[in-house]
């Protein structure tokens, strides 16, 4: 197994364990820091294939990528802290009147 | 095993590790740190594979920024939150059943080939500070200038979002 190949199932894996924090985990905050994981896991393969191809094209989609996951951060936790602040807690089993 | 190869099997399982870390601890200040140990190690990743600059910025934004943001709203949160006991949620079996099915589909389709990629050295010219740079701000400022526009609106929304939401309250 070469390099590529095993920092690709590295991001492979990442993003599942992310996954798998995202369905399973009932804290609103764990969910986001688990959607953070798979993000992170889908960015080690852009960075894989940027070595690869040895462009800087690659390193400034990864830049940029960071800039907008700053910026989803900083919306999304003033919404969790919102919905903490109505229902007192953060389980997400709280919020089901969306199910229809 | 050359050192390099060495190093960059070391962070790949301490990354995993820390994705693990954040599925069973039970206190989301642990999960938090977990995901911290986790991104550090991408960072020793990167840095072993020659992209420092993605490296750095991945300590300074994601460790240095998100993280610390992250943590101070654990502190600011109720402690005795009943989600904090009771850690999964009902589909704790057909979660893990559908991201297990899908790590297989993509690692049956990544195990079929791929090139080679090239670690420290020989990596390291093509992603240099300098060459970096002069792509970036040549090249991409407009994208540059777009993500400022993009934060402004963030911070934006944010504000208007606790506004809107005392506005409810009361």
């Amino acid at each position: 197994m070469d390099n590529a190949q095993l920092l690709l199932l590295a991001s492979i894996g990442l993003f599942a364990l992310g996954l798998v924090g995202v369905i399973v985990r009932r804290n609103a905050l764990v969910m986001l820091m688990c959607m953070e994981l798979m993000l992170n896991g889908v960015i080690l393969s852009l960075v894989t294939f940027a070595a690869q191809s040895a462009t800087v094209a690659g390193a400034v989609l990864v830049f940029l990528i960071f800039v907008v996951a700053a910026a989803e951060i900083g919306i999304a936790i003033p919404i969790v802290l919102l919905l903490s602040r109505q229902r007192h807690t953060l389980d997400v089993g709280a919020y089901g009147e969306l199910k229809g | 095993m050359s050192l390099a190869n060495g190093l960059l099997y070391f962070f790949v399982a301490a990354a995993l590790m820390g994705g693990v870390l954040m599925l069973v601890a039970r206190h989301p200040m642990r999960v938090a740190l977990a995901l911290i140990g986790s991104m550090i190690s991408l960072a020793g990743i990167y840095a072993t594979l020659g992209v420092h600059v993605i490296a750095v910025f991945q300590v300074l934004i994601y460790v240095g920024a998100v993280m610390v943001f992250m943590v101070y709203v654990i502190m600011l949160l109720d402690v005795r939150d009943p989600s904090f006991l009771q850690r999964y949620s009902g589909s704790l079996l057909s979660g893990i059943a559908v991201a297990g099915l899908l790590a297989a589909a993509l690692a049956a389709a990544v195990s079929r080939g791929g090139a080679a990629v090239a670690l420290g050295a020989d990596a390291e010219a093509a992603f240099r500070i300098q060459p970096f740079s002069a792509g970036f701000l040549r090249e991409y400022w407009l994208h540059f200038e777009l993500t400022s526009v993009l934060l402004l609106a963030a911070v934006v929304a944010a504000v208007a979002v606790i506004k809107g939401g005392r506005r409810n309250d009361g």
